[in-house]
């Protein structure tokens, strides 16, 4: 599958923010970095299963709510102790103001 | 109605620890008050200022305090600086570590990483072992079997308690468990929380640890002094009794087995001094319910979800006088625990997930 899948409206997602978007029964988490740019991920730490859209953006990075773990929210790469497995990361474009996630 | 629970078992390989998995309780989704989005954010913001300036005087009274003892060593007069020293040394480091292990003191990571191996060498915590305890104690807050952080266990041993104001059996353990993981050992324990790729970091700072303990005792014989030893290592024996005193308030007493921190942690209003050795530690339901709340903001994060919370003891005093009455309660029937009332205001407890350790309380 490698449908690009409307999520949200970009301003739903505040700058260096994340957002979660649930989708065919799995979890996503959207950023727009404070470059005004847009990532996404898989919505669940590597690390524990927490749901990072309560979790803090800040720069490139986003730190999980439970365990302060952080990941670069970018290529996905973990960023030290308590995550050690890096997050999947997938293609965000946006389109007439909608931001839209390639899931393959 | 008679409940009859079953005997609690501490180890993290034992009986308890599979009944928590079985039931849910390990790794489970806990309580937490609502707060809207953009309050929270802002509360979580990450600030390098606070920690700086608490940094800035926590070393520069220590290195006052160890060299006003060190000059007047000999003399009755250096007692008073050893005895502040030894604070800085053997309890302040209790929060420093605590604080910096989750990232949350500086906004800058290495100033977190560097106070953190500072104050876990002072407090005689293996920086790596402890991080991943610490993270452990959050995901299982006083779940028995798999929280590693339990400071009173049940029933209590209240010998081990009063030892450990002089850090008696804590510098204890300390010790051979370095000793241990300088030999290369990590133990069954050890090995359930931390991840196989880690635990060569924690075979290699402990010993670091043991050759810098070595050629203290070393120079201590040397000079035929124990100063050497006053300033590094006994400070954690001579000092620790202000993070005990305010470290047992925490937990203790209070019930365990349950996924709502506001049944199993204890918020404690406390004179500033102790705050500032404390890193404000003593809003300790705010800090488990949110842990990226760094420690500076923990006043106005209480003040924002107090309508949720019971009511903090309004002093340490209070506070012993809640807890110590369970610690004699629990040596007689071991399923007290003292259950703290909510306000109105508050959303109550979810009994159909704590019914049985709520009727063992009565």
């Amino acid at each position: 599958m490698s449908d690009w899948i409307e999520a949200c409206a970009a301003d739903d997602i505040d700058e260096e923010d994340v957002i979660r978007f649930d989708h065919a029964g799995r979890t996503f988490a959207l950023y727009r970095s404070p470059e005004d740019e847009f990532f996404a991920t898989d919505g669940l730490c590597t690390h524990e299963q927490i749901h990072l859209s309560q979790g803090l953006v800040m720069g490139d990075i986003i730190e999980c709510p439970k365990h302060n773990g952080r990941f670069n929210y970018k290529t996905g790469a973990a960023r030290g102790a308590p995550v050690c497995v890096n997050l999947r990361t997938y293609p965000v474009k946006i389109d007439a103001g909608k931001v839209f996630i390639q899931l393959g | 109605m008679t409940v009859t629970p079953l005997a609690r078992d501490y180890s993290l390989v034992g009986e308890s620890a599979h009944r928590a998995v079985e039931s849910g309780l390990a790794a489970a989704e806990w309580y937490h008050t609502d707060i809207p989005r953009k309050q929270m954010k802002e509360l979580m913001q990450r600030s390098d200022g606070p920690a700086i300036r608490d940094t800035a005087i926590w070393l520069g009274l220590l290195i006052a305090f160890g060299t006003a003892g060190a000059a007047l060593w000999g003399s009755w007069w250096c007692v008073p600086f050893f005895l502040w020293y030894g604070v800085l040394y053997g309890s302040a480091t209790d929060s420093r570590w605590h604080e910096c292990g989750h990232g949350t003191a500086f906004k800058t990571q290495w100033m977190n990483d560097a106070v953190y191996q500072i104050a876990c060498f002072m407090i005689m915590r293996n920086p790596v072992t402890w991080r991943w305890s610490h993270t452990r104690h959050h995901t299982d807050t006083v779940i028995v079997g798999r929280d590693p952080e339990i400071a009173v266990m049940r029933p209590p041993d209240l010998l081990r308690v009063a030892l450990n104001f002089f850090g008696l059996l804590d510098a204890w353990h300390a010790m051979v468990d370095m000793v241990r993981n300088a030999a290369g050992i990590i133990g069954a324990e050890e090995k359930t929380f931390i991840p196989e790729s880690e635990q060569p970091r924690a075979i290699r700072i402990a010993r670091i640890w043991l050759a810098i303990y070595v050629a203290t005792i070393m120079l201590a014989l040397y000079l035929g002094s124990w100063l050497p030893l006053m300033l590094v290592g006994l400070p954690r024996l001579y000092g620790a009794w202000h993070h005990v005193l305010t470290g047992l308030l925490q937990h203790g007493g209070l019930a365990d087995n349950v996924i709502d921190h506001r049944l199993n942690s204890r918020t404690v209003l406390m004179n500033p001094v102790s705050r500032f050795i404390y890193w404000n530690m003593n809003y300790h339901v705010e800090h488990h319910m949110f842990p990226m709340v760094p420690y500076h903001a923990l006043p106005k994060l209480h003040e924002l979800i107090k309508h949720d919370l019971p009511a903090p003891s309004p002093s340490m005093w209070d506070g012993y006088r809640e807890m110590l009455p369970a610690f004699v309660r629990q040596l007689r029937n071991e399923d007290y625990f003292v259950k703290r009332e909510l306000p109105p205001t508050a959303r109550p407890y979810r009994e159909d997930f704590h019914s049985e350790t709520a009727l063992a309380a009565e």
